[in-house]
């Protein structure tokens, strides 16, 4: 800066050349100046870190995706074995980060769309209960929530011999939580199929209804013969075609369980303590959303005629989300970025199993660190994305 | 509210003769509306007795009643309620990590000092807020430093690696703060420049580092940083933290720095302009002054959400409150306490982050009644 005030002095003391007192001339000098900086520093890193990866025998490069990884991970969706390569951990990090973000935004929203209702409740114990929830859990650190969750709660359940069981079919204890799995026979795909014609069915219907409401002015309770053909038609399908569906139950063998769904301890501490932090969030977004619409709204929606269920969900809502969803979308964004702090109780997200174990291994931090960072970049455009595409959908269209 | 509903003019002698019904202050009354206004609402209210009656007797009997709350080891412990004799036990440890006993009077100076020289920003009518802001972000970061690290006046060095606890959260957490918002502040006045190579830069710099999780951040200043520089330069550990932090919380500052100066109206831009002020003395005299002040309650925001994210620093290492707690697990002679120091932990970031929450709405108010006197005149 002090550098450009010389200059200054010395191009106006000239008086040949008043270049200087062009501003769009200025701000051209002063970009060039800034970009070399940049572009200086960034030439000095690169040059260091080339420096100090050949001083220290690692090469550059991805080739190390395709060598053997020699280590195995506990929970994966995909095929995986310990003679898996490289960039198939990477792949089974990103399944295992995809799983617990996108469970923990399910609950979250619920959690948090319950608690933030709550909040306004008319019912006075209520509202409390729910602001004693907020405030306890948004003011804790998150990290702390997992250990809890995870060292405090989950690491004192019983043994798999002494497991807590609901009717021999589900088992809790301190391996995990273990779920009969549906086994699906020939004949199921009936079932599917009589399930999605029941779906468009429905959805054409609805928009029969809304048409016909619109000419006639009157109503079709679309929804609920919607709903009930929904489950009554895939029920009939499973009847008629002889119940083409089985469980398997898990049972315990030697020391552990076998068979079934597991819900590895790290994966259910990571949801709850993600899930119920992230609420918190959630619910104060519900309830400015909500607190946001004018009361006179509700009142002239009333004044319409409109039942309390109808002045909800046609009038008060509509109106609520535009102030929900852009707020709700950075949340959203939150949760998938904190679920990185699986590392700390080793669930094997991306973070823990390639930014972790894989960097371990190979040294190749720059490449390692660089392509996690740009997951959860791509990943937080994509979020952003959908929720705008969203939000542009549901915004208020003005004259 | 309702004769304010209803008042017309001709009305209005009305309204002032019936003067709405005071509320009841019968409690029975009280209930009735409160709590058991409809068959839905008194299951409700059920509901919550109901899991107050299950959660709240059980956990006062467990941390008071049942509690052991003096001695000096873990026999002294009963195991009927929780065992407090614990955390006295690492009391110190918590709050000084590995700071030699016979200097830890280094550590209470400096935060006395802190103490001190926060009071007045909280008291209303105090004058000279601005330069005392200014002394405390540049000055008091340095002098602590040089207390705590020691090496000038005669104070022996104590190394970063033996910070820990509550001061290592504290040094980390004022840091952070400190430097985040400047950075912040010249970000967001970059991302609004009209310059477009200084606009992409910041604007690549904030969504960079908003788009990625902190744990990669810090993972990136403990293993690549020692990478970007020649090897005869060490970077200290907790050094390398804090750049990270303060890398990227300055990303989320500057998002709500940018808040604040959007929503200054395009007049007092133009207005400074007229004035015939230069780039810099615009923004520091006329425009910061008034942005900054509307952004405090989303500047507080980012405070909370820094001071818990230090507790992130244990995954690299440090031992921070968090991690000096949960490293006392592991002590053979103390294990299976682990819920009581989760809740000693949990108590202390909680205080914490409430007070700077209650804070930061006091301040919301307080500007709010400003802006609306300002509005009726």
């Amino acid at each position: 800066m002090s550098g450009n005030a010389q200059r200054k002095r010395r191009s106006t003391g000239r008086g040949s050349w008043t270049g200087w007192h062009d501003p769009r001339l200025r701000a051209l000098l002063l970009q060039l100046l800034f970009l070399a900086a940049v572009l200086a520093v960034l030439g000095y890193v690169l040059h260091n870190t080339l420096v100090n990866l050949e001083s220290r025998g690692i090469s550059t490069g991805f080739a190390f995706l395709s060598t053997e990884a020699g280590f195995g991970i506990v929970q994966t969706l995909i095929d995986y074995s310990e003679t898996s390569s490289f960039g198939r951990t990477f792949v089974v990090g990103l399944l295992n980060t995809l799983l617990v973000s996108a469970l923990g935004i399910l609950l979250a929203t619920l959690i948090g769309l319950l608690i933030g209702v709550a909040r306004l409740s008319p019912n006075w114990l209520i509202a409390r209960l729910a602001a004693a929830y907020v405030e306890v859990f948004r003011n804790i650190p998150l990290l702390l929530q997992i250990f809890f969750w995870y060292f405090a709660v989950l690491r004192t359940l019983p043994h798999p011999r002494q497991s807590l069981s609901l009717g021999e079919a589900v088992f809790l204890n301190l391996r995990g939580l273990y779920l009969p799995r549906p086994i699906f026979e020939p004949g199921f795909e009936f079932v599917l199929g009589t399930a999605v014609v029941a779906a468009v069915a429905a959805l054409l219907l609805k928009r029969w209804s809304r048409r016909h409401r619109e000419r006639t002015g009157r109503q079709v309770p679309a929804g609920w013969i919607g709903l009930v053909a929904l489950f009554a038609l895939p029920g009939a399908t499973f009847a008629l075609t002889g119940t083409p569906l089985d469980w398997e139950l898990p049972s315990l063998t030697g020391f552990n369980f076998r068979g079934g769904i597991t819900v590895i301890p790290e994966l259910a501490a990571l949801l709850l303590a993600l899930s119920i932090y992230t609420a918190a969030f959630i619910a104060e977004i519900v309830r400015a959303g909500i607190i946001g619409v004018p009361v006179g709204q509700n009142e002239a929606a009333a004044a319409l005629g409109l039942r309390g269920g109808q002045r909800l969900r046609l009038v008060v809502l509509p109106q609520a989300l535009r102030g929900i969803i852009p707020p709700l979308t950075s949340q959203y964004l939150n949760l998938l970025k904190n679920s990185s702090l699986a590392t700390a109780i080793g669930y094997p997200d991306l973070v823990n199993v390639f930014a972790g174990t894989t960097l371990n291994q190979t040294g190749q931090a720059v490449e390692v660190i660089a392509m996690t960072m740009a997951v959860y970049l791509t990943l937080s455009l994509l979020i952003s994305l959908l929720m705008n595409w969203y939000n542009a959908r549901i915004a208020l269209t003005e004259r | 509210m309702r004769h304010q509903t209803t008042e017309g003019s001709s009305q209005r002698a009305v309204a002032e003769a019936l003067r709405p019904p005071r509320p009841s202050r019968n409690p029975a009354v009280w209930l009735r509306r409160n709590l058991f206004s409809s068959p839905f609402n008194s299951l409700l209210t059920l509901f919550g007795l109901c899991l107050l009656y299950l959660t709240v007797p059980p956990l006062l009997q467990w941390a008071l009643i049942d509690a052991d709350w003096i001695g000096a080891g873990r026999a002294d412990c009963s195991g009927q309620g929780a065992c407090w004799v614990f955390i006295g036990d690492r009391l110190n440890q918590f709050i000084y990590g590995f700071y030699p006993h016979g200097e830890q009077w280094r550590v209470n100076l400096g935060f006395a000092l802190l103490a001190l020289l926060l009071v007045p920003l909280f008291i209303r009518g105090f004058r000279h807020k601005r330069p005392l802001l200014a002394g405390l972000v540049l000055g008091y970061p340095l002098l602590a430093y040089l207390l705590f690290y020691g090496g000038v006046f005669a104070l022996p060095v104590v190394e970063t690696h033996k910070w820990g606890g509550l001061m290592l959260t504290l040094s980390i957490a004022f840091v952070g703060i400190g430097l985040s918002l400047p950075f912040g502040v010249l970000l967001a006045l970059g991302r609004r420049s009209e310059m477009p190579i200084i606009k992409a830069a910041s604007i690549t710099y904030i969504e960079l580092w908003r788009g990625v999780p902190l744990i990669t951040v810090l993972f990136m200043a403990s293993v690549m940083l020692p990478l970007f520089f020649p090897e005869e330069v060490t970077l200290d550990k907790l050094l390398r933290a804090m750049i990270g932090i303060v890398m990227f919380q300055s990303a989320y500052m500057a998002e709500v720095v940018r808040g604040g100066l959007q929503s200054i109206p395009k007049g007092q831009y133009e207005a400074a302009e007229a004035l015939g002020l230069g780039y810099w003395r615009r923004m520091a005299l006329i425009i910061l002054p008034q942005a900054l002040r509307l952004a405090i309650p989303g500047i507080v925001n980012t405070f909370i959400a820094l001071f818990k994210d230090t507790t992130l620093v244990l995954i690299i290492g440090l031992f921070d409150l968090l991690g000096i707690v949960q490293q006392a697990f592991a002590d053979p002679d103390w294990l299976g306490f682990s819920v009581e120091g989760y809740i000693f932990a949990g108590a202390v970031y909680w205080a914490f982050c409430f007070a700077m929450s209650r804070w930061s709405q006091r301040l919301e108010r307080d500007l709010g009644q400003g802006s609306q006197r300002r509005a009726g005149r």
